[in-house]
């Protein structure tokens, strides 16, 4: 099914203020036609469904949502990410919201399984006032779970087509399709009173989603319409909810009270005593497809042999033609750090493999529901040190790249938790580039010497976040989360999603990967590379105890965090000393292209005191860990 | 009897009376428990998270929002 998509590369997507008749880069004239839906209730597979091939995926401007949009028809169809409701609290609903505003038609994927909480989201569409359409979505798991949905009844209460689907199998598509035609503005079941208001509202502003969302005080309304808050969102979405309770008494038939295998299986991951095991299982599979399978075989092939074998010499090739290899120019382009050998290199033969596997591994654990259930069972850990379970996502993500982790902590709720995360990720999760080769030069020191590297690295982790959950001001999230029931993710949406933020990650950092590069290329032209080096060489020398060239691998990890770890392998150091420069290579500095992204996100200020202060605290303790070391046995 | 979610015991029914935060009951609402509604408490994450169901619905609150929510049992 994979194979259906074909992208088009290099596109962002419209912005609403391109006008509900969708704008910009594509062609006008067609209907905009949205789907929104809860998360994993099978929107995709509609959108699939009613796009067929061409499809459009791109990066919602400023965040790392991805939006698919493609054609149907004349229309334009685009997919937004699932959603509980149509507000600003998340970047995912921020965006959701803007394209949902836009819609000419809405098609509200429920899950018929999980009506109490889809139809929530319905009723809010509803009132929202866009011609919509619901597809039941899912209907034979509900019937497997025990349950009868009179689809006329549901129909009736909302005033618009409601199909039955079970869209994975195709069943109830083409109905779907047809009536789209049918499409209309649904029944408001807010209470009258409510109601008057919106429509004075509507008048007021033009449009009745805007009048709609101001009413609920959601932000990005707010300053659209120019109101003051009026404090009445909760007595909104208790109306709402008290309306979503009387309307699923009156539509679902409960027959049995049966948990399917994907509820019962759910129920156990978040157990600690099947869950824990679980997760281990989970997780060495995540070591054998990244560390062994990607990290070791893929990155060879394409680092090693398709890039710095067959490429760097043709580049350089080439280049050598134009200008002196040995200019200043010449060493920009295409010398040790140049932008079309190195940051290539970089960028498409170590990091692409390594962030489409992380991304593949995380889209499997999304599609198939199980990635909150890791979050419910970290969740007491990472509260110590004010994050809550939904951290684990940019933590696991470090481990394979400290810019794309950055990019990640978007997705958490507060500023006070996304400083926290960055700042830990930064100073001591090791990105995938550093790990292999610090696993190797541990390796031959023995299993104390990796027990002591392990406990130095995870006290750091905790102490600094626990120093920082006590001095940050503010308060972080508790977790509060939905947990779907596990199925078996859709292969076709999980390679398009993996697609889609893979690309959009090598998109955003490639330049600064390249802005990287070059910096560190002016500062060895200049010889300001070996002068930090002599300026470095008596903290390395006088506190951590290594040999004076150590100061060159340090500075080497400026570039990058392996470049820095593998020039510590051709010192000659004893055991007490490598565990010493292991550290503190593993808490020093991000690679240059992690720092601009922190700068780019957090601003300069907080880019430079992370900087600072994970320069300080790896001098720190990689100093203590030498003069401890020397108790260890050799 | 009043007391909190985070001291709710697993399979134990309960039914929601005060939620503190303005954010949480609006998310609350939209998973659908409010205050008032009737739930169960599915798995008690020791330590950790308070799982509970109400219908087929589950959410995980972290511990130390459970005790902040009041419920009669």
């Amino acid at each position: 099914m994979q194979h259906q998509y074909r992208h088009r590369r290099g596109r962002r997507f419209p912005r609403s203020a391109s006008g509900p008749s969708g704008h910009g880069p594509f062609p006008t004239g067609g209907r905009r036609i949205v789907l929104a839906g809860n998360p994993n209730v099978g929107k995709s597979v509609v959108f699939n469904a009613l796009t067929g091939l061409y499809v459009d995926v791109s990066n919602y401007p400023g965040t790392t949502v991805d939006l698919s949009s493609g054609r149907w028809g004349s229309d334009l169809v685009v997919d937004t990410p699932g959603i509980y409701g149509v507000s600003s609290f998340t970047d995912e609903e921020r965006v959701a919201r803007e394209i949902i505003v836009t819609a000419d038609i809405i098609i509200n994927v429920i899950d018929g399984a999980h009506l109490e909480r889809d139809l929530f989201l319905t009723l809010h569409l509803a009132d929202l006032g866009r011609p919509m359409v619901v597809a039941l979505n899912m209907l034979d798991e509900a019937r497997r779970s025990g349950l009868r949905i009179d689809t006329a009844a549901l129909e009736a209460a909302l005033g618009v087509p409601v199909v039955p689907t079970v869209a994975v199998r195709g069943e109830g598509l083409d109905q779907l399709k047809a009536a789209i035609e049918q499409a209309r503005t649904a029944n408001s079941l807010l209470p009258p009173e409510l109601q008057a208001e919106v429509n004075r509202r509507s008048e007021q502003h033009r449009d009745r989603a805007e009048a709609l969302l101001s009413l609920e005080d959601d932000a990005a309304a707010l300053a659209r319409t120019g109101t003051a808050p009026s404090h009445r969102r909760e007595e909104i979405y208790q109306a709402r909810r008290t309306a979503v309770d009387r309307l699923v008494k009156q539509v679902v038939q409960e027959t049995s009270e049966q948990a399917s295998f994907g509820t019962i299986l759910g129920r156990l991951a978040v157990r600690p005593l099947t869950g824990l095991p679980l997760l281990a299982l989970i997780l060495w599979g995540l070591y054998q497809l990244i560390g062994v399978f990607v990290a070791q075989t893929v990155v060879g092939f394409t680092e090693e042999t398709l890039l710095i074998g067959y490429w760097e010499p043709l580049v350089r090739g080439l280049v050598g033609r134009l200008v002196d290899l040995e200019s200043v120019v010449g060493q920009l382009l295409a010398g040790e750090f140049g932008l079309l050998t190195m940051t290539i290199t970089y960028l498409l033969g170590l990091l692409l493999p390594l962030v489409v596997g992380f991304y593949l591994f995380l889209s499997l654990l999304e599609d198939s529901g199980y990635l909150p259930r890791i979050a419910v069972l970290v969740d007491r850990v990472l509260t110590g040190i004010g994050l809550n379970g939904r951290a684990i996502i940019p933590i696991i993500v470090g481990l394979g790249c400290v810019t794309m982790a950055t990019m990640t902590t978007r997705a958490l709720s507060t500023t006070r938790e996304r400083r926290i995360a960055i700042f830990l990720v930064t100073l001591a999760v090791p990105c995938s580039a550093q790990l292999g080769v610090i696993l190797g030069l541990l390796a031959p020191l023995g299993p104390v010497y990796f027990a002591v590297y392990l406990a130095v690295i995870t006290l750091v982790f905790g102490l600094t976040g626990k120093l920082l959950n006590t001095v940050l001001p503010g308060r972080s999230s508790d977790l509060l989360i939905d947990l779907p029931p596990l199925r078996w993710p859709i292969l076709g949406n999980v390679v398009r999603k993996t697609w889609a933020k893979s690309y959009s990650f090598i998109r955003e950092a490639a330049p600064l990967f390249a802005v990287g590069a070059l910096l560190i290329g002016i500062l060895q032209q200049t010889g300001t590379l070996a002068g930090l080096e002599g300026w470095l060489a008596p903290l390395t020398v006088g506190w951590l105890g290594l040999p004076a060239a150590a100061a060159r691998a340090f500075i080497m990890g400026f570039v990058r965090r392996d470049f820095g770890a593998a020039g510590l392998s051709t010192l000659a150091m004893s055991h007490p000393q490598q565990l010493a420069a292991l550290v503190t290579i593993t808490l020093f500095v991000p690679c240059i292209a992690s720092v601009l992204t922190i700068i780019k996100e957090r601003g300069r200020v907080e880019g430079a005191l992370m900087w600072v202060g994970s320069l300080t605290i790896a001098f720190l303790v990689g100093g203590v860990v030498f003069r401890l070391a020397q108790l260890l046995p050799a | 009897m009043t007391t909190t979610l985070a001291r709710l015991e697993r399979g134990q029914l309960a039914r929601i009376m005060r939620i503190d935060d303005p954010g949480v009951r609006a998310q609350a609402l939209r998973f659908g428990i409010g205050e008032g509604a009737e739930i169960a408490c599915q798995e008690r994450v020791p330590f950790g998270p308070v799982i509970i169901r109400k219908g087929r619905q589950e959410i995980a609150i972290g511990r130390n929002l459970a005790g902040r929510i009041t419920v009669e049992v």
